[in-house]
């Protein structure tokens, strides 16, 4: 399956705007993704393993939080998008 | 360095009078050129910070999979966001800073003071993680032709 890489992470994908990996689930494609690609680990995850509060992930157009987080299943066309929240304010 | 075309640096800017006293917020997107980025279209986006607009923004991440996605329709690609101050100046907060985590994107600030535009500033956020994360102040070319003309809707 395809994960879609935002712009600030693309630097430790190859410069990469996409990647296709392997997986039974999401958790498995993202694990994959950083056995790949090391240096995204410590972006997109804490040292507990569990996914940063301000990385998003969607399968589709759906956020895994509201699916089976990282125990979803995909399958094959599926795609997984990262993004990084967006906030601020004076 | 961000490049923008007058016309969407006026869009920018008339989204945040049409929305204050609430902050405006939206997705610009173009091409990366080095440590250019250069603006195509900026898409609005909706506040999901009900609670506290006036001092708050927040882009629903299920609207920035559909620009994200429309982007690569157009071959394009996030560059940056832009929001608005209401009577504040159009300089990053600690709140912007905290919650910026699109690195070697730019970031456009416009204060808008009692319902007109006033400034608008860009910030790059440099660094490679948020370890390191900082803004700099970056030089704001408004150019009178596009580099390029992406076709698409501006959004809501």
């Amino acid at each position: 399956m395809k994960i879609h890489i935002p712009t600030p992470l693309r630097q430790y994908a190859d410069k990469q705007d996409a990647v296709e990996v392997r997986g039974e689930t999401v958790g498995e494609a993202l694990a994959n993704l950083t056995t790949e690609y090391a240096d995204l680990r410590r972006q997109l995850f804490t040292e507990e393993g569990k996914l940063r509060a301000f990385v998003n992930v969607y399968l589709n157009d759906e956020d895994i939080r509201y699916l089976s987080k990282e125990n979803t299943p995909v399958k094959e066309g599926d795609s997984l998008s990262i993004v990084p929240s967006i906030a601020g304010g004076c | 360095m961000l490049r923008i075309h007058q016309s969407e640096l006026e869009a920018i800017r008339r989204h945040g009078e049409e929305t204050y006293p609430h902050e405006c917020c939206g997705v610009l997107l173009g091409r990366i050129e080095g440590d250019e980025r250069l603006v195509g279209v900026a898409v609005r986006a909706g506040n999901t910070r009900e609670d506290s607009p006036r001092n708050r923004y927040e882009i629903d991440p299920r609207d920035l999979v559909r620009i994200q996605r429309q982007a690569r329709e157009q071959g394009l690609d996030i560059v940056g966001f832009y929001h608005s101050h209401p009577d504040h100046p159009a300089r990053w907060s600690r709140t912007d800073l905290e919650e910026a985590h699109w690195y070697g994107c730019s970031y456009v600030i416009t204060s808008v003071e009692r319902g007109r535009a006033a400034v608008t500033h860009s910030f790059a956020l440099a660094g490679s993680g948020e370890e390191d994360k900082h803004f700099v102040e970056e030089r704001l070319e408004v150019v009178a032709t596009p580099s390029f003309a992406p076709a698409g809707p501006r959004g809501n």
